[in-house]
């Protein structure tokens, strides 16, 4: 796959590059450098912005300084016009990552918040250089600068370098795409949260992110800075760049790498359309119909309604893949049945309070290898809490978490994940906009034995057809009901092959049919040597599969062992049943 | 660096004031709509150019100032009213209707441009002439004007939230629509109507911007930064939240305009709104 699409980038770079030396007129040379010019722009904001969801309005603040470095670097130091762009990426690149640093590590600061704020720092920005000697009020001139002759003539100097850039930009967004922080990051457009737990370093995909798009969007505007050859704060800075990306992005579609390509071209092409015939007002007020229209009629953008549309048609031939034939899966943990009855997970003096509400107080539990422990309790007894503490969703206030010897209470959450632990939720989270495959091969990906993607894509097959979802890989996970939603998360749990698996409550909401399903899948998970801890209300399911069981209430420990004994005793029932007025 | 005299410092914070209330006008229907109905209105900001620059023709035909608000108020709470159909008949995110929005404005902008030209326009009114001289300082009627309406519809739509039935009503809205609307609110008629209001206070807005600056289609981008710091600053939906926070603001720039050069104005209100982003994302 990988060398006939680089043959292809090859091949359209080769006939590309040859256009110059045909004698195009100047004036067509510039405009598609223009093309290139919004491509790059366009594509490199994609790869954070359209791939994991955060919305920069701040693209024209890293473009600027891509281009106030070229132009500080060619005016006033002398360095060579083509070496100043590699310091133009890495000043952008850099002053993304410095703030991404501090942005990401603010869990609040998604979506809209994100965007003003990437759109506030522009304006600072702005204004620094404005007032500073960086630039000071009357603008960088560039005309004396010399520029190389690659091409036949400066048109088309500018030609080639905006048609090398464009490709490379295309090639990293299409790699990044199909590559590990790509899967990442569309995880974390769908559900951050999740994606962390799932194994998925979260805050390094996006740091690492933020810094190529800005890099790319640096170079970018250090190229720029020499076409148009005079730089104000005024023009750089101004709102175009962010709203003429979003909407370039938006309008070709932005979960494609090639969707910004395809708008940029339709925008620059609609924009110069309506310059060259003296109507730039009604291009900029087509402009902003166009994007209306877009959003509300066709939110996948042009090239991802197309792409979808191929899609479905390509499904509805092949017929469904028959999973049901494939062999069973491999035992979650080959050969960890030594050691049955040690401790594997151990809590000591466990606390976690929210706002004043002590959720749990000082709690020491034991989970023992090869076992199902019953984790009871009634509603609001700490129960999730424990298991939200236990995979890293919850820092506790104090205490500690062993398992397998290693202390969890202070491990990101996606290191948790690759010690060999999993959870579902009590309410399904699956990623919305990823297949029920590649919802299964993310945790198999990013789990402890950090397979590669095609490996991951069986692994994930094998435990669909564990679970019976195996006719519905393709499908989205809005298309299924309750009980295969509840089975999806079990199947996601399941790929990342985790020795201990914390399951919240699979069986609320399930018929009495599917509680019975629910408990054969446990039964045949457990044959397989994992050790589960299992938080549950429905009574029946509790008595039929733990081994153990222990009873929360506010927080605290009230009774810990056999199932039936436990359950007998009249501080549980009290719990659950309020205590008898005497 | 040369310590401002008494007066002068005097005069910065007088200007501060009057500014930040302009602020505290123009956040006021940006912050109802974006905290009570999940939108973000950016075409808030073209609408209040679009009120500027319709005072500016009917005073122009020799309307007075403050009587345009008689026609342009109505015109403007139908239009908020009807953008606010077609977001909900497409039921379009908070995040969405940034970008719907921004669409809206390139095409109010294109239309200011189209009718009235890129040309700088300035309204002639009796107002602009009247000042008052308070000890050494001077007060323009405009700036008070602004101040006294931006404190009118502040305080009204306070007043409104907190002591009336349809208030209460919205501000259960605010906190959890279907649930509001499983009590009896009708959630769709009130929607419209705050977003009528919010577009009418763009209206209003409008008139102090005529009253006080020279207008040109590309300033509808200059007033974005400061004035969603005021909003953000002040609390989503909180009717009070802008105009103080459009004081503390407009009262820093001042200052720092007196102390430095007025170039680095900008820098004060940016800085205090990634602040507040940074340091209590929780508050927004």
């Amino acid at each position: 796959m990988r060398g006939r699409a680089l043959a292809a980038f090859a091949a359209a770079g080769m006939a590309l590059s040859a256009v110059p030396f045909f004698g195009l007129p100047a004036f067509y040379e510039s405009f598609l450098y223009l093309v290139f010019h919004w491509i790059v722009l366009a594509a490199s904001w994609n790869i954070l912005s359209g791939y994991s969801g955060y919305f920069s309005f701040g693209h024209g603040a890293f473009f600027g300084a891509g281009m106030y470095t070229t132009a500080t670097l060619a005016t006033k130091s002398g360095v060579p016009f083509l070496w100043t762009l590699p310091a133009a990426g890495i000043a952008a690149a850099a002053f993304g990552i410095a703030l991404g640093a501090v942005v990401f590590r603010l869990p609040r600061l998604r979506g809209e918040l994100f965007a003003l704020l990437t759109l506030a720092v522009t304006f600072v920005l702005a204004t620094i250089v404005l007032n500073t000697p960086v630039d000071g009020g009357p603008g960088l001139y560039l005309s004396a600068v010399p520029l190389p002759a690659i091409g036949p003539s400066p048109s088309s100097t500018f030609y080639l370098l905006g048609l090398a850039l464009a490709l490379a930009t295309l090639w990293i967004a299409r790699e990044i795409q199909r590559s590990r922080l790509g899967t990442g990051l569309f995880a974390i457009h769908d559900d951050e949260d999740v994606a962390e737990v799932l194994g998925v370093p979260t805050y390094r995909y996006k740091l690492a992110a933020f810094g190529l798009s800005c890099g790319l969007a640096g170079i970018a505007g250090g190229i720029q800075a020499m076409f148009i050859s005079y730089v104000t704060v005024g023009e750089t800075f101004s709102i175009a760049v962010p709203l003429n990306v979003v909407l370039m992005s938006v309008l070709g579609g932005s979960r494609h790498w090639f969707g910004p390509a395809v708008g940029a071209a339709v925008v620059t092409a609609l924009l110069y359309a309506f310059t060259a015939g003296d109507y730039a007002v009604a291009g900029r007020a087509a402009v902003g119909l166009i994007l209306i229209l877009v959003i509300l009629f066709l939110p996948e953008g042009i090239f991802g309604e197309l792409i979808g549309a191929l899609k479905r048609r390509r499904v509805s031939v092949t017929p469904a893949i028959g999973t049901a034939d494939l062999p069973a899966p491999s035992a979650a943990r080959p050969g960890k049945s030594e050691g049955q009855g040690q401790p594997l997970l151990e809590a000591r003096g466990l606390s976690k309070a929210f706002r004043g509400v002590q959720a749990l107080a000082e709690v020491d539990l034991e989970v023992r290898r090869g076992e199902i422990l019953g984790l009871v309790g009634p509603n609001g007894s700490g129960k999730s809490t424990l298991i939200n503490l236990v995979s890293g969703h919850f820092r506790p206030d104090s205490g500690r978490i062993l398992f397998e010897g290693r202390d969890l209470a202070a491990m990101e959450a996606h290191r948790i994940a690759r010690t060999g632990l999993a959870r579902t939720y009590q309410i399904p989270r699956p990623f919305a906009h990823l297949s029920v495959l590649e919802n299964v091969a993310l945790p198999a990906m990013f789990g402890r034995d950090a397979l590669p993607r095609a490996e991951a894509g069986h692994e994930a097959r094998r435990w669909l057809a564990f679970t019976g979802l195996g006719a519905k890989a393709t499908s989205l996970p809005g298309e299924l009901n309750l009980h295969q939603r509840k089975f999806l998360e079990l199947a996601r749990a399941l790929a990342s092959r985790p020795s201990l698996l914390l399951l919240d409550e699979v069986f609320s909401g399930l018929t009495h049919a599917e509680i019975d399903d629910a408990i054969r899948l446990i039964r045949a998970i457990r044959a397989q040597g994992a050790t589960i801890v299992f938080v549950e209300h429905v009574i029946r399911a509790v008595m039929e599969l733990t081994d153990r069981i222990v009873v929360l209430s506010y927080g605290r420990v009230i009774a810990e062992g056999d199932p039936r004994a436990v359950m007998r005793e009249p501080d549980v029932a009290a719990a659950y049943l309020g205590k008898p007025h005497a | 660096m040369a310590l401002p005299s008494l007066t002068l410092l005097g005069q910065s914070l007088l200007s501060g004031i009057f500014i930040g209330a302009l602020y505290g006008l123009l956040g006021l229907g940006l912050s109802l709509s974006w905290g009570m109905l999940r939108q973000i209105n950016l075409a808030h900001f073209a609408l209040a150019f679009l009120g500027a620059y319709l005072t500016y023709q009917l005073a122009g035909a020799g309307m007075d100032p403050l009587a345009t608000l008689a026609v342009i108020v109505p015109c403007f709470f139908a239009l908020g009213a009807l953008m606010h159909w077609l977001l909900a008949r497409f039921s379009v995110s908070a995040f969405n209707s940034l970008l719907v929005t921004f669409g809206l404005t390139a095409i109010i902008e294109a239309l200011i441009q189209w009718i009235w030209t890129a040309d700088f326009r300035r309204m002639e009114s009796a107002y602009g002439e009247v000042k008052f001289r308070v000890g050494a300082l001077y007060v323009a009627l405009p700036e008070l004007l602004t101040l006294a309406m931006a404190l009118a519809l502040s305080l009204a739509v306070w007043a409104w939230l907190r002591h009336t039935h349809t208030g209460k009503a919205m501000r259960a809205i605010a906190e959890d629509a279907p649930i509001a609307a499983a009590f009896g609110v009708n959630v769709r008629r009130l929607s419209l109507l705050l977003s009528g209001l919010s577009a009418a206070f763009a209206g209003v807005a409008g008139l102090a911007l005529a009253l006080s600056y020279t207008l040109a289609p590309g300033q509808i981008y200059a007033w974005l930064g400061v004035v969603f710091a005021a909003v953000m600053l002040g609390g989503l939906g909180n009717p009070l939240g802008p105009l103080v926070a459009g004081i503390v603001i407009g009262v820093s720039e001042a200052l720092t305009m007196a102390f430095t050069t007025p170039a680095w104005a900008p820098l004060v209100s940016f800085s205090l709104l990634i602040v507040v982003l940074l340091a209590r994302p929780g508050r927004i």
